[in-house]
């Protein structure tokens, strides 16, 4: 093992987490960093160019998803977008009712907002899942009532990789809507879906939309929310009036046409990729669970991320895994309570019914543009012997 | 690549390479302590020993971890610290020599040096309530602390332990 690890360079199976930014999308992003740097509220040609800058990415995004291009918003990140979904509805709408539902294996910033919304008085449902980490459709039109304001579901778990029946919810919000003869916002977060699955507003019967342009090799700082035209929100940040009113702050100029470019690029390989993924995918998925004894797969089997893999092993945790991979040259991740600040182990783990020791013993690998079958075929080799290694030293 | 990780070289040193790992049979006394749905467990075994004085000391200590790295580190160092040693020598170690010895711990497993101190006093605990000898007051009321814990922990899981029992 050890001469295999000399020459190696690191095999990043966490793009779930992050990716790097890809040469093409960096080509497009360099000139408007020193060159092109205007601000887009100028009136000079500077800024008219920003300005120009913008607008085309703006279309990009739109086309991209179905939409307007009056019904994109850049932000900064898609905890900004989720944050301002949330809190946005709520408070536009909260004379007609104080109820919003989510569901009970969100991203920690819709899961946050949402408490802190509580705290502000409305009232939030969350919707448990099954063992595949899949909502219920009936819990969704069970749980909306007449003062249901938003909805918030999570397209794809960013842990476990399970891909929500978001046109199937779309349609029941929008039935539900009509019976109570009152608007209900239907949002998804897709921080890990858009790029990689396609994505249509008007098919997701969506109102707001989340995405970002880190997750799929775009730089860090931009995301973006789309808001259907006529959608009442109120905005987060105020001041100079940028993005249509509804986000203040100067646009981060260089990281939007980053994000544009790189849709560009997911566009046009997303359904080549997706299908090239998933085949590494599943032969990482049937090895290992055939190679190691007492392992097991989270999530669904079919209804995942081309790119997410979520494994859990018996009588091993998931720190101890994730660093004598590290050690190993492979980059991966774990839900495991000792790996995070607040030593609690993953509550997407225990909501799809895991116990605790379960997820601690868990083991996320996510793949992405540059995985090849030789860095999977690896990862084959050697991660059986880390987890007997590791067992060795296990009491149980 | 250079490799960057939040714990210190030493630390590294005996996750990697642990010493004493593994399990003593017919031990003179074992200290169970953790818990699974927590994500530590560290089993401590010891054997002891009459040294040239006539005191008792630990001939042989060995551990088996179930845990993060900084839980493998801490049983291995502390089993490494105890062993040759005299029981009132033994008694003394606390969780700074262990944080001491590894060159610290990144403040969120500083709980696992505990565990590790809390392993070696409820195997010697053990060891003297085997030999139905009189516990000194300090390895009592640590132990009872233990006990408290362990109940706390088990009542928080509670539904877990239900489930697991029930399958």
């Amino acid at each position: 093992m050890r001469k295999e690890i000399k020459n190696k360079k690191t095999i990043f199976l966490d793009f779930a987490a992050t990716t790097p930014v890809d040469q093409r999308v960096l080509r497009a992003m360099l000139p408007y960093f020193s060159k092109k740097f205007g601000n887009s509220m100028s009136l000079h040609s500077l800024g008219q160019e920003a300005k120009t800058a913008l607008e085309e990415s703006r279309k990009i995004m739109a086309n991209f998803i179905g939409a307007k291009s009056n019904e994109i918003i850049f932000t900064s990140s898609a905890t900004e977008s989720n944050n301002f979904a949330l809190k946005g509805i709520a408070f536009a709408n909260k004379d007609r009712g104080k109820h919003i539902i989510i569901s009970s294996i969100e991203h920690p910033c819709v899961m946050e907002s949402a408490k802190w919304l509580k705290n502000q008085g409305f009232k939030i449902t969350k919707l448990r899942v099954d063992k595949y980490g899949l909502i219920n459709s009936n819990d969704v039109k069970k749980e909306i009532k007449k003062d249901t304001i938003l909805v918030s579901i999570i397209h794809a778990s960013n842990e476990i990789g399970t891909i929500q029946p978001i046109v199937e919810i779309g349609k029941i919000v929008k039935n539900q809507e009509l019976k109570f003869k009152s608007k209900i916002y239907f949002h998804t977060d897709c921080a890990q879906t858009f790029g990689k699955i396609p994505i249509d507003v008007s098919n997701l019967k969506v109102d707001l939309l989340t995405a970002s342009s880190h997750k799929i090799y775009g730089p860090k700082g931009a995301g973006i929310l789309y808001i259907k035209e006529g959608t009442q929100i109120e905005p987060i940040l105020h001041g100079g009036g940028q993005e249509m009113g509804l986000r203040s702050s100067t646009v981060n100029i260089p990281a939007i046409v980053g994000f544009a470019k790189a849709v560009q690029i997911s566009q046009k390989e997303m359904k080549q990729e997706s299908e090239r993924l998933k085949k590494l995918r599943d032969r990482l998925i049937e090895g290992i669970l055939k190679k190691v004894p007492n392992s097991f797969l989270n999530g669904h089997p079919q209804k995942r991320l081309p790119n997410n893999i979520n494994l859990s092993f018996d009588f091993v945790e998931g720190e101890s895994i994730v660093i004598q991979l590290d050690l190993l040259g492979i980059a991966a991740s774990t839900g495991s309570a000792c790996s995070s600040a607040k030593l609690e182990p993953s509550y997407v783990l225990l909501a799809i019914g895991l116990s605790p020791q379960g997820a601690h013993g868990s083991l996320r690998l996510s793949l992405g543009r540059w995985t090849t079958r030789k860095d999977i075929d690896y990862v084959l080799r050697v991660l059986p012997k880390v987890i007997r290694n590791l067992r060795k030293i296990s009491p149980f | 690549m250079k490799k960057i990780c939040p714990y210190t070289q030493k630390v590294m040193k005996h996750f990697k390479n642990p010493q004493n790992m593994g399990e003593i049979k017919n031990p003179d006394g074992v200290g169970k302590v953790g818990n699974i749905l927590c994500g530590d467990v560290m089993w401590l075994y010891i054997k002891v020993g009459k040294n040239k004085k006539r005191e008792e000391y630990l001939k042989d200590v060995k551990f088996k971890t179930y845990g993060c790295i900084a839980a493998i580190a801490t049983s291995s160092i502390i089993t490494n610290l105890a062993k040759g040693k005299t029981l009132k020598e033994v008694i003394k170690i606390d969780k700074e020599k262990i944080i001491k010895s590894l060159g610290g711990l990144p403040p969120l497993k500083i709980h696992c040096s505990v565990l590790a101190v809390d392993a070696l006093s409820e195997a010697i605990y053990d060891y003297l309530k085997r030999k139905k000898r009189k516990i000194p007051q300090n390895l009592e009321k640590k132990h009872q602390r233990i006990e408290k814990e362990k109940k706390i922990i088990e009542e928080k899981y509670k539904d877990w332990v239900e489930m697991e029992d029930s399958n």
